[in-house]
């Protein structure tokens, strides 16, 4: 290697690097781009507002769509408060000993957990042990236990990034603790919560491991007429299209169409996080 | 209200019992709701361990674990060996790191130290973005079109094999990859890059001589935190290749992993049986091996930011 001149290896090397970045860059783009060039023949609003036919292998996607919906409902009802308010423990009272520690390693195990896993504590937990059968609650529930880790650290990194001085201007007028978080550390906090609610809905949106154990249908004619009744879901129904009916496997419009409205809800939604965050890092600067 | 306050009871009762600052209603409420999140550790731990026992009684930990086996639903011979599921794990894991790690590696140095403030500022959401991709939108990439191109370059019949599952594992190993490795990388303190320049070192020579080696745990816990994904996916992995439980190492082959057989053979397993119960031991070992690669990544990581504070 010594006959290459130092600078000349520099070169070597940085355009290797380049390229991997490139290729990281390269794929999103093909992904996406089969995506869409697969599913423009059915891409209209018709695909959105209409049930899926012939056995899923025509017509849209609106059950499945509406299922979805459900689903998130579920987890913004039952992952974030409790995450949130979990997140607040942690931040302000937990402190930052030993007992932090703990937490967080308890915090980052419970991300790591794989989503099939998940589904297994749900199968055992919701739909056997607690007699909620296969079903839309069962499955949401599941779900909001996945996103748990996900909310709690976020919000908790927000709440954290909150400077003391701002806690200990409150505190030096009188304020309670408890006042203290609720008027000046929670409103502060709250777009980098909100960041963190979106990427965990988002998360939970695209999940299909654990719904796929927990309640998803094949193929139902109506909407869950309550959340004890089973339901279509867009993450299954892609794969469901895809590995269970001729046109999926031959890959007809209508499963590109069900993947590129999924990748579209989930990267808007994630886009939708970046924008937040990235506002208000312009917003506060500490 | 008063009895939960701070000098009520229940406050002088909580301060005996070691809650330091005691503040009342709200303090006792959230610490209730954090034990509930935090149980949610234990819950999953106690129903795998517990639907999973029947199959360590019944089978043996041994044969479980070790057996070279799976054919749980053979009428005559039936056999819940799980040796071959943890082996398509690992081939399929392997691929993928293999292919992921010097190209992640690649883009994580690219992204912190060569782009351009403008390519990065949109580089790193667009990395964000593939890590949020949901994995059936990748298993169908790789079933509908990743497929005939691993058939074409490597002249195979068809594409389902454990390869093709490796590269689009690879794929969606990278992102999570470079988004922690690049922050190890920026933690680096800014005198230690100025002290090599000074020092007449090139780009390249500081790079390599004093800021990998000074960011490498952090490389390394995003590096295992990454294969830790690839393991634990399930739906890329399942539409990939064909899910078959044979014990080899073959890249051309297919093979079975754990997770995808979890998911393709609840289906047909009869809640409470053997099988039902088998699978579950599927689960238990998954959890133990990505609470074992996360330990380890905690580990690591907690080492280096006690060198660098």
């Amino acid at each position: 290697m010594n006959m290459l001149s130092r600078s000349a290896k520099e070169k070597l090397y940085f355009g290797l690097f380049r390229a991997c970045g490139a290729l990281v860059v390269l794929t999103l783009v093909v992904i996406v781009a089969y995506m869409l060039v697969g599913s423009l023949p059915v891409l209209s609003l018709d695909f959105l507002t209409e049930p899926p036919r012939g056995a899923n292998a025509r017509g849209g996607i609106l059950t499945p769509l509406v299922g979805t919906i459900y689903l998130m409902i579920i987890v913004f009802a039952f992952a974030i408060p409790i995450g949130v308010l979990s997140a607040v423990y942690l931040a302000e009272y937990q402190g930052k000993g030993r007992g932090a520690r703990f937490w967080s390693i308890v915090v980052s195990n419970l991300a790591g957990v794989p989503s099939i896993v998940y589904g297994l504590l749900g199968l055992g937990l919701f739909v056997t042990f607690a007699g909620l059968g296969r079903s839309l609650i069962a499955s949401g529930l599941t779900l909001a236990i996945l996103a748990l880790p996900i909310v709690i650290s976020a919000a908790r990194e927000a709440i954290q990034a909150i400077p003391p001085s701002l806690r200990e201007a409150s505190l030096a007028l009188g304020a309670t603790k408890w006042q203290t978080i609720q008027h000046h550390v929670l409103p502060y906090a709250l777009p980098g919560i909100l960041t963190g609610v979106i990427l965990a809905l988002s998360r939970a949106a695209g999940e299909t491991a654990p719904i796929l154990l927990t309640g998803a249908a094949f193929y139902m004619s109506s909407m869950p007429d309550s959340i004890f009744s089973q339901f279509m879901a867009l993450p299954y129904h892609v794969y469901a299209v895809a590995t269970q009916t001729m046109a999926g496997m031959n890959g007809s419009p209508v499963v590109y169409g069900a993947a590129i409205v999924l990748l579209l809800l989930v990267i808007g939604m994630n886009l939708i996080a970046i924008i937040v965050r990235k506002r208000y890092r312009e917003k506060y600067r500490w | 209200m008063k009895l939960i306050n701070r000098t009520g009871a229940f406050g002088r009762a909580a301060a005996r019992v070691g809650f330091k600052g005691f503040d009342g209603a709200p303090h006792l409420i959230l610490f209730i709701i954090t034990l509930i999140s935090a149980s949610v550790l234990v819950a999953v731990a106690a129903f795998l361990i517990f639907g999973s026992l029947q199959a360590f009684n019944v089978i043996g930990p041994v044969e479980l674990l070790f057996g070279e086996s799976w054919r749980p639903t053979s009428f005559f011979n039936q056999a819940f060996g799980m040796l071959p599921l943890m082996v398509g794990t690992f081939l399929v894991s392997f691929l993928a790191s293999i292919i992921a790690i010097p190209i992640g590696l690649g883009c994580t140095i690219y992204l912190a130290e060569i782009a351009h403030p403008r390519i990065r500022a949109f580089l790193k959401p667009a990395i964000e973005l593939l890590a949020g991709i949901p994995s059936v939108v990748y298993g169908l990439f790789a079933m509908l079109i990743l497929q005939g191109w691993v058939a074409q370059v490597f002249g195979l019949q068809h594409g389902y094999v454990a390869l093709n599952g490796g590269i689009i594992l690879a794929v969606m190993m990278i992102p999570i990859m470079v988004s922690l490795a690049e922050d190890a990388i920026s933690a680096v303190p800014r005198e230690l890059r100025e002290a090599s320049y000074a020092l007449g070192a090139t780009r390249w020579e500081t790079m390599r001589s004093v800021v990998l080696p000074a960011a490498m745990s952090g490389i390394l816990a995003a590096i295992i935190l990454s294969i830790m994904r690839a393991v634990g996916e399930t739906m890329a992995v399942l539409m990939a290749f064909n899910q078959t439980p044979i014990l080899t190492l073959d890249p051309f082959s297919g093979v079975q992993t754990m997770t995808a057989t979890i998911a393709i053979e609840m289906g047909e397993a009869a809640v409470g049986g053997l099988h039902y119960s088998a699978l579950f031991a599927v689960g238990v070992v998954l959890f133990v091996i990505t609470l074992l690669m996360n330990t380890i990544a905690n580990r690591i990581m907690s080492r280096y930011a006690e060198a660098y504070r």
